[in-house]
């Protein structure tokens, strides 16, 4: 019987300075995955900024989580009581919870559902393994489908793009101006960019700032974040670029404290104008949401979970319905060769007939008890099963 | 026949009305069960048109009540090609109660029945009452999109903490939809006046007060194009011009038809 063993840490177990020393770049979480998949073993590693987890496929479970431990334990002696160890069906249950995005920093955050794929890709994966990936993806891609964990923005930046969506619809050829450089301000505009927008201009001198009041009229959105103590934008000035508008629609974005843009700019019409405090309540609206939207996943994560147990376990007697099918094959033909002499004088749609009537009668036979086997499986009775099967057919018993 | 497919129709109809209002305070299972409500409704009423036009002799919606069955089927047509995608299920909640109250009242006026021969020629009134229903409901829908269209440019502008739980359609989005659909309508108004004004014309006849509002509701719609195409007026401005033509719509629709069909 293979298992499935998990050894890992991540942000609920572990902070920074200790994650940061089994943080794996792509090659190192590859050669890693191709050291512990040694002897017949299957492995994979998936690290991220978050978490490090070493899944591995092997008979002795015990010393694959001991190679397991060695390995990251090399990497940073520190982690090692930050480690976290499961097994089979709980270590499947925790890939579709990461796969899903329920075990994130944000839940249902979408980066890690490539995080998950690439960490297959570059895995040593076999049968089960590859099996366990495919299906922790599939309950990844069924979460974000059947709920709404993923839709809204969990970050400010990501807020701000959704925002000017909600105005723009698509952001392709939308054109940015940014006031001030700051980090924030980039984060944003690289979301809006991500969407297909583009930046028009960057006002970081005092000067660049003066033409503002030109460039206003091209733009769709502002984004400001300057270290300015005053108002940087009067309501004034924009009044004055919408004349040449000709009523485009425009999203201010005032990311700076103290702000940037004059609050009135608001109440004109065709601007929207949002600040860092309405960014905030709305990432902190749409996190509770999330983590409402979390408990309908956190089903579809179980349900596939058992579905995977149920193949999973299911594994332990296919041997014994192999064998078991291969025996009533066996006493088919050979019953047919004994009454060849009979089945000689039939022409070769009754002999077609035939054949087809006794596979029947096997195959009708043996379905029930396979369907039965297959759910004491499931049950933990598998083996108990399997072996009264070989006992009451005498399967195998040549071989001994 | 025709009796038992009213019946069916109308509770689709008020079911996904009332599912819209579901999904208004919470989204998802019940705007799903309002959008099936729309398409069987749809189904449904689309079956008695068709026992409607077999059953009689000659176009079986030339009086007053049952042109209004046909408008609200013209209406929840022109919504269900694309009013049913997630983001503009808030529509159904002015396209489909609208719907159910014009259904009772096409019934309590016999519309939905079998009809009665008209004096006029069959392809007169396929032209005629058939653009100019086909128009007005395209007027309905752009109203309707008008009317979401203040709503979300409401909350965009009073930036509630929700205000990104729930799909909406963008504000440019919404906005060149109307367009479209007025750009649409407006030509298909144009010429089923024009046939009417014709016959009109031709039999000597007398103008009534709902052509009068026809065409005042004519020219409203036309200057809703040239102000937006010609002037640049978008948003807002354009979203309450809508609804002013839309008032008209619904008085010519509902107010004045004694005086026309008479």
């Amino acid at each position: 019987m293979m298992h499935l063993v998990l050894v890992g840490t991540s942000h609920h177990h572990a902070p920074v300075e200790l994650r940061e020393q089994v943080a794996l770049e792509r090659e190192d979480a590859q050669e890693l995955a191709a050291r512990l998949a040694a002897d017949g073993r299957e492995a994979a590693c998936l690290s991220t900024c978050n978490r490090t987890e070493l899944y591995l496929v092997a008979e002795d479970a015990a010393q694959a989580e001991r190679d397991a431990v060695a390995a990251l334990a090399s990497l940073g002696p520190e982690v090692e009581p930050a480690l976290y160890r499961l097994q089979d069906r709980a270590a499947a249950h925790h890939l579709f919870r990461v796969a899903a995005g329920l075990d994130s920093l944000v839940p249902g955050e979408g980066e890690i559902l490539g995080q998950v794929r690439l960490a297959q890709e570059l895995g040593t994966t076999g049968p089960l393994l590859d099996r366990i990936f495919r299906q922790a993806l599939h309950a990844g891609r069924k979460v974000r489908a059947q709920t709404a964990i993923g839709e809204s923005p969990a970050s400010v930046s990501s807020a701000a793009a959704a925002l000017a969506e909600q105005v723009f619809g698509s952001l392709e050829s939308r054109s940015i101006l940014l006031l001030g450089a700051g980090k924030v301000s980039e984060q944003a505009a690289r979301n809006l960019r991500s969407r297909g927008a583009e930046i028009a201009l960057v006002a970081n001198s005092k000067t660049e700032r003066e033409r503002i009041g030109e460039e206003l009229a091209g733009v769709d959105v502002v984004i400001a974040s300057t270290n300015s103590p005053g108002l940087v934008l009067e309501a004034a000035t924009v009044t004055g670029a919408l004349r040449r508008r000709r009523g485009r629609r425009l999203v201010l974005v005032d990311l700076a404290v103290p702000r940037d843009l004059d609050p009135a700019i608001g109440e004109l019409d065709g601007c929207y104008l949002y600040d860092i405090d309405d960014l905030e309540q709305i990432v902190a609206e749409t996190l509770s949401g999330r983590r409402h939207e979390a408990e309908r996943a956190e089903s579809i994560v179980a349900a596939e979970a058992q579905k995977f147990h149920e193949w999973h376990a299911s594994l332990d007697v296919v041997p014994a319905i192999a064998s078991l099918r291969a025996r009533a094959e066996e006493i088919r033909e050979a019953e047919l060769q004994k009454a060849e002499s009979l089945l000689g004088r039939l022409d070769d749609s009754q002999r077609r007939a035939v054949e087809a009537v006794t596979a029947q009668i096997v195959n009708k036979l043996l379905h029930l008890p396979t369907v039965r086997m297959k759910q004491a499986a499931a049950a933990a009775d598998g083996v108990l099963y399997a072996e009264t099967v070989r006992h009451l057919f005498g399967l195998g018993e040549d071989e001994r | 026949m025709a009796e038992l497919l009213f019946w069916p129709a109308l509770l689709l109809y008020g079911e996904a009305a009332v599912g819209y209002f579901g999904d208004l305070h919470r989204p998802g299972r019940a705007g799903r069960a309002a959008t099936w409500g729309v398409r069987l409704g749809w189904l449904a009423q689309t079956a008695l048109l068709a026992v409607q036009a077999t059953r009689d002799d000659g176009f079986p919606w030339g009086t007053w009540a049952s042109s209004l069955s046909l408008f609200v089927w013209l209406v929840v047509s022109a919504y269900l090609i694309w009013g049913c995608r997630r983001p503009y299920r808030l529509l159904g909640l002015v396209v489909m109660p609208l719907a159910v109250t014009l259904l009772v009242v096409a019934r309590a006026g016999g519309g939905t029945g079998n009809g009665s021969a008209s004096r006029y020629s069959t392809l007169f009134l396929v032209v005629h009452v058939g653009l100019v229903l086909a128009a007005f409901a395209g007027f309905t829908l752009a109203a309707a999109l008008s009317g979401l269209y203040i709503w979300q440019e409401r909350r965009l502008r009073t930036r509630p903490a929700s205000i990104l739980r729930r799909q909406m359609p963008a504000l440019a989005t919404l906005d060149s939809l109307a367009l479209r659909t007025v750009a649409w309508s407006v030509p298909l108004l144009t010429l089923g006046a024009a046939v009417g004004l014709v016959r009109l014309l031709v039999r000597d006849d007398r103008l009534d007060a709902l052509i009068a509002v026809t065409a005042a509701t004519w020219l409203v719609w036309c200057a809703y194009l040239a102000l937006r195409l010609l002037a640049g007026w978008t948003g807002r401005r354009a979203a309450y011009l809508a609804l002013a033509g839309f008032v008209l719509v619904v008085v010519v629709r509902l107010a004045l038809p004694a005086t026309h069909f008479a």
